[in-house]
């Protein structure tokens, strides 16, 4: 399989087919196991974080410090000279000259593909708005390629918020490259929007609704979880009636079957209990650090060190 | 019941120029909103009238005026079942093919207001996603819409 990955941009999941996701996957796999050592070395990255993101923002940053490179950049907007008045397009020129790809995260929505018009460097999209995330769908797919080594024929909840959130809308077209069954699991308020029923239906695949994970639980190989705001509601006392059918606690756990793995995109908040961490199917954490190689190794793609 | 008999009807009649016809009603103002009214000579519109191909059909014609490839396309976007006819010498001289446009930039506007496009004014750009009835994605913030008068940029102007 001959896959070229090097000087594109990733900013949305439609830029990567399967056999680049996959691609992407197996080079992770082996950054992980120690392959290619200091690869990044003489490298300088670029981290703009127009919009604060702690978490992302580390991660993306202990990616490359770990590959031996090096990363300059700003952590929130107030640091940089958009404050001043720049032109998204006058950052990304200027930057451009300084770096060999670029990082970034923006609260505007198309603010990252704006960026890869005006440059020829590879841009990443650490998130824009509500749109896309990519690398969060990335890390997702590697954590469980690397406890099922093969996703077709799984079962997989998705579960929480399924209408405005963008890691679940994301992961629900990455995971529909594979021969998987869906189980859609949220209060009516927050089901999953039309178009991506409408999408599955149109590519075949199947999936199914439910309201309770206890309904479902025992056949799913992994459970996905996420936060469910309260200020979705209208109604306190809906929130209330509801919330309680989406935390996963210990008791939780007895409706999971023994190799159900749990995920959550973090930062969680009380929807799984801290006591369900010492559970060998709780693999939240884990999946947050995946995202060090699977971004190590999108860098290494992107730039052309990595073949 | 038997069919609706279609009344007739007079609009000017134009020696050179284009007629719209068969444009769904009510979407003849935003064909007519998209293409502009500035004409050196008559522009007609006749709206909700009984058709057998559309339901209720508006119609437009342009006096003296043979619309282009991009008006064409434009048309084509909102209202993909109308038929474009190029009069001269008041004979119908060409029976233009609509066929829905993969790309448009320009005319029409992101209507999400946290879209790039619009926080740093940008030209818009849209992909066609779907046909009948057209659906466009922003090539920027992703968004799918259906084409809507609040998306025509004359109107804002
Ligand atoms: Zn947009």
């Amino acid at each position: 399989m001959s896959v070229k990955m090097k000087n594109k941009s990733i900013i949305s999941l439609k830029d990567i087919s399967k056999d680049e996701l996959m691609y992407l996957m197996k080079r992770a796999k082996e950054v992980k196991e120690g392959k290619y050592g200091n690869f990044l070395e003489g490298k300088i990255i670029s981290s703009l974080f127009f919009e604060p993101s702690t978490r992302t923002r580390l991660s993306f940053h202990s990616a490359v410090k770990r590959a031996g490179g090096d990363i300059i950049g700003f952590a929130s907007a107030g640091s940089s000279s958009t404050k001043k008045g720049e032109s998204l397009g006058d950052t990304i020129k200027t930057v451009s000259g300084y770096c060999d790809l670029i990082v970034m995260r923006h609260h505007v929505e198309g603010a990252a593909r704006r960026a890869s018009d005006v440059t020829d460097l590879p841009i990443i999209n650490a998130g824009d708005g509500a749109n896309q995330h990519p690398t969060q769908t990335f890390l997702d797919i590697f954590t469980m390629l690397e406890k099922k080594e093969n996703l077709d024929g799984l079962n997989i909840g998705l579960m929480g918020d399924l209408k405005y959130s963008r890691t679940i809308h994301s992961l629900l077209v990455a995971l529909s490259f594979f021969g998987v069954r869906l189980y859609f699991i949220s209060p009516e308020a927050l089901a999953i929007p039309e178009r991506y029923t409408d999408y599955l239906d149109d590519i075949n695949v199947e999936y199914e609704v439910y309201k309770d994970f206890k309904e479902c639980g025992k056949d799913l190989d992994f459970l996905y979880c996420t936060r469910i705001q309260k200020e979705r509601f209208y109604d306190p006392v809906e929130y209330e009636s509801v919330a309680g059918s989406y935390i996963i606690d210990k008791e939780g756990l007895s409706y999971l079957d023994e190799e159900t793995y749990i995920m959550h995109p973090l930062p969680r908040v009380d929807e799984i209990a801290v006591e369900v961490d010492e559970d060998q199917r709780a693999i939240y954490f884990e999946q947050a650090h995946n995202g060090v190689p699977v971004r190590q190794a999108l860098i290494g793609l992107l730039l052309g060190i990595i073949k | 019941m038997g069919k609706k008999k279609e009344r007739p009807y007079k609009v000017f009649k134009i020696e050179k120029g284009t007629v719209i016809d068969h444009i769904p009603a009510p979407k003849g103002l935003l064909v007519l909103e998209v293409l502009g009214k500035k004409n050196d000579g008559i522009v007609s519109i006749g709206l909700n009238f009984d058709s057998q191909k559309v339901g209720k059909k508006d119609l437009i014609k342009f006096e003296n005026k043979i619309i282009d490839k991009e008006e064409t396309d434009k048309i084509a976007l909102i209202a993909p079942e109308a038929t474009i006819n190029i009069i001269e010498n008041g004979e119908v001289v060409e029976k233009r093919s609509i066929d829905v446009p993969q790309e448009i930039t320009g005319f029409l506007n992101c209507l999400n207001p946290n879209c790039v496009v619009n926080r740093e004014n940008l030209q818009p750009h849209f992909e066609v996603v779907e046909e009948g009835p057209v659906k466009l994605r922003c090539k920027y913030c992703e968004r799918v819409w259906e084409v809507k008068y609040d998306m025509v940029e004359n109107k804002r102007k």
